[in-house]
């Protein structure tokens, strides 16, 4: 039961987008951290500002 | 589960629904309750799901569930991202229900209960929910490419083109008549008005919120905003009581449809962290919450409906738009039963967050069926209304005239009781100063969500429910507003950067200025003419915009059966030719009628001959000539419109045709463009929690 709350707030987050930062960063850790040039992840706020104008490209809305 | 079980279970689902849909089809009593088309709707979709849709997802698209998808090979953290089933779905969802299915069962009422609610199931389960699914499917083995690029791939040049500039001229349309809808909403009422101006300001806040003082923090923003939204309606109904106050927000319909294309071209000029994301987040929360409450409402209170199943309005002398049943049911009620504009969220955006294509079957068909049921709901809330109310809210005052003693003669004579008291005591238990004329459709789905909200969670709040739902509607009417703008700029900004490299750049100041103002100007000018016409102009915008949707979703259509037939599947390309078929039956028909027809409140070229005639005879009292000569150009102006989406529908049609025949012949046509078999390596349970 607790666990299946779990579930439903995390689904809630990530279809908000509220745990977007913390997805981009298991995502950096996963697939760019080991590089040697790696640069550095981006911070919370550079990160969103990011995020946030990428998902306006497009036609995201409907009648 | 055991077998037979499952049969059982089937079966009786299968006679439930036959039962119900029965009920609702032969019922010619005094009212029928709700609930029935709850079941009916409920039942089909259940079977359409599991029997169709599953059949189309196996046999015909032969969904491979093996093969990775664009989400998984191109995951870049950002736009291409494997996600849980459910949350594209939500996404997937709150991008694809607009306030169309509101508006359009709305407006269809005046033919009954019955034809509309019929083509909202037939249409969705046959047509709009296989459009979506085939069109996700198609999009997700091409890395998630559009819907223009897959015309330009598949079909060539000439089908691409037309995707691409039938879906500006959508955007103009679409945008004009929901602003027309929102202007009639808070026309003359300081409520209405200054809670969805205070939705501006609000959104700002949000907005700088999630930007600079708690930034990412999204879902702490949007709780705060939406109690401030939920302040902002209780504050209107203060303001509406405050003498001093009442007179600032009460207006005309023509300032405040400059007040919108103002808004719309500051929301198009200015960044999207600041207005357009904020008010998105506000208007999805206020979206799915009150559709979830409207439907735990109708389900607790199980309203009577009393409009008749169909009303003398089917040979075309309807109040609130003209044209017979047949095609006019078809053309009003676009979204909910089929939307074109569907497959350019299908394509594009969800296909790069698609985990697996086992999901597809239910994020493209599941969807449309859930849009389809709110379209139902909508349905509901608009025949629950005694039928003299309805048309009294809905029918403009060219048809019944201005004057309220007038207006209840015409309605009375066409057989529906209403009083002038009763539209008075129901304008003042709502806070409106009249309910006379307010055409488009928000105002009467407000009236009557107010009344199932009342009869539900308290009648002494009727005000404040009919103000919460124009709330409601006015939001995200105002966010497709900002939304498209920004959209249609975007794509004039690429048109352009083919003969101007500095124009095509989207951060380039002037460019974004002029190209903002291009498409501000474009629907300024028929939500303009909207408010001037005294016939109310949804009867003009509405239709026009259901043929262009229509025609987009006979594009989509096109696109997908070419596909299937170069992919060798000649023998299930029914699937797609059957809705594609009717929508290009239905299409050409009201184009046909509206440019040809004799009938004024039909034909675009004989109103505006009949106007011209008056003019010229000096009959039209003052303010009416002052107005005339725009009117008749509008009229010529639409009838082009019109003729141009046939013609354009027509083209790609025999484009397609043409390259099925020579694939059929064998002779080399463009190549099927999808992406070679991956197979698919993600941790089933890391998505799939």
């Amino acid at each position: 039961m607790l666990n299946k709350l779990k579930n439903i707030w995390s689904n809630i987050r990530q279809l908000s987008g509220d745990d977007a930062y913390e997805r981009y960063l298991a995502h950096y850790d996963e697939f760019h951290a080991d590089k040697d040039a790696a640069e550095p992840p981006l911070s919370r706020e550079a990160f969103f500002k990011q995020w946030q104008d990428g998902k306006w490209k497009g036609i995201k809305r409907c009648c | 589960m055991h077998k037979n079980l499952k049969l059982i279970i089937w079966l009786a689902v299968a006679i439930l629904g036959t039962f119900a849909l029965s009920t609702i089809a032969l019922n010619r009593g005094e009212s029928i309750n709700a609930l029935w088309l709850i079941t009916a709707a409920i039942c089909i979709y259940a079977i359409a799901y599991r029997f169709y849709a599953a059949w189309i997802a196996a046999t015909v698209l032969t969904i491979d569930e093996t093969r990775a998808t664009p989400a998984e090979r191109l995951d870049n953290g950002r736009d291409f991202i494997p996600t849980n089933k459910w949350v594209v779905f939500g996404h997937h969802f709150a991008a694809i229900a607009g306030p169309g299915p509101l508006v359009g069962p709305t407006l269809a009422a005046q033919f009954g209960y019955l034809p509309g609610t019929l083509w909202i199931l037939i249409g969705a389960v046959l047509g709009g929910a296989v459009q979506d699914m085939v069109t996700l499917f198609f999009s997700t083995r091409r890395d998630g490419r559009s819907l223009g690029q897959m015309a330009r791939d598949e079909i060539g040049i000439i089908g691409g083109t037309a995707a691409l500039v039938g879906t500006f001229l959508i955007m103009i349309i679409l945008i004009a008549v929901l602003g027309l809808v929102v202007v009639n909403a808070m026309k003359h009422s300081p409520w209405a008005t200054s809670t969805v101006a205070a939705t501006i300001p609000i959104a700002m806040l949000i907005g700088f919120y999630m930007r600079n003082i708690r930034p990412g923090r999204v879902l702490e923003a949007s709780a705060i905003g939406v109690a401030l939204l939920l302040f902002a309606v209780i504050a209107g109904g203060w303001i509406n009581h405050s003498e001093s106050l009442r007179v600032l927000f009460d207006y005309d319909g023509l300032p405040l449809a400059f007040a919108i294309i103002v808004y719309g071209f500051a929301a198009a000029v200015l960044p999207v962290w600041l207005l357009l994301a904020p008010r998105d987040y506000l208007s999805t929360y206020m979206k799915l919450g009150t559709v979830i409450l409207l439907a735990i409402a109708i389900v607790m209170l199980r309203p009577q409906i009393h409009m008749p199943a169909i009303t003398q309005f089917t040979d075309g002398t309807g109040p609130i738009f003209g044209g017979k049943l047949f095609p006019f049911v078809f053309i009003t009620i676009a979204c909910g039963a089929i939307s074109g504009f569907h497959a350019l969220i299908a394509s594009g955006t969800t296909p790069k967050l698609l985990a697996n294509e086992r999901d597809i079957r239910m994020i493209g068909y599941g969807a449309m069926l859930l849009e389809s049921f709110v379209a139902i709901m909508a349905m509901i809330a608009a025949t629950v209304l005694e039928p003299g109310v309805f048309f009294a809210i809905n029918s403009p005052a060219g048809v019944v005239g201005k004057e309220a003693i007038d207006a209840i003669a015409k309605i009375n004579s066409w057989g529906f009781a209403v009083s002038v008291e009763q539209m008075k005591q129901l304008a003042s238990d709502m806070g409106e100063s009249s309910l006379f004329a307010r055409t488009g459709g928000a105002p009467s789905l407000a009236v009557g969500m107010a009344s199932i909200f009342g009869k539900a969670f308290g009648k002494n709040l009727l005000a404040l429910w009919y103000h919460f739902a124009i709330m409601f509607e006015a939001i995200f009417i105002l966010t497709t507003l900002d939304a498209g703008t920004r959209v249609g700029r975007f794509m004039l900004q690429d048109m352009l950067g083919n003969f101007n490299k500095k124009l095509g750049e989207t951060s380039y100041m002037p460019s974004v200025i002029f190209t903002s103002a291009i498409v501000v100007a474009g629907w300024g000018y028929f939500l303009y003419i909207g408010v001037i016409d005294p016939n109310g102009g949804v009867n003009i915008l509405w239709p026009l915009f259901g043929i262009a949707n229509q025609m987009l979703a006979a594009i989509a259509l096109c696109v997908a059966t070419g596909i299937l037939v170069k992919s060798g599947k000649l023998k299930y390309a029914w699937v797609t030719t059957l809705p594609l078929a009717w929508l290009v039956t239905i299409t050409s028909t009201a184009a046909w009628q509206k440019i040809f027809s004799d009938d004024i409140r039909v034909g675009f070229f004989s109103a505006a001959n009949d106007l011209s005639a008056k003019l010229a005879s000096g009959v039209l009292p003052a303010e009416k000539a002052a107005v005339a000569p725009q009117l008749i150009f509008n009229q010529h102006l639409d009838a082009y419109l019109t003729l141009f989406f046939v013609s354009v529908l027509w083209v790609v049609i025999a484009d397609m045709l043409w390259v099925c025949a020579r694939h059929l012949s064998g002779k080399p046509v463009l190549p099927i463009s999808e992406v070679p078999h991956t197979p698919c390596q993600l941790d089933d349970n890391w998505v799939r929690d």
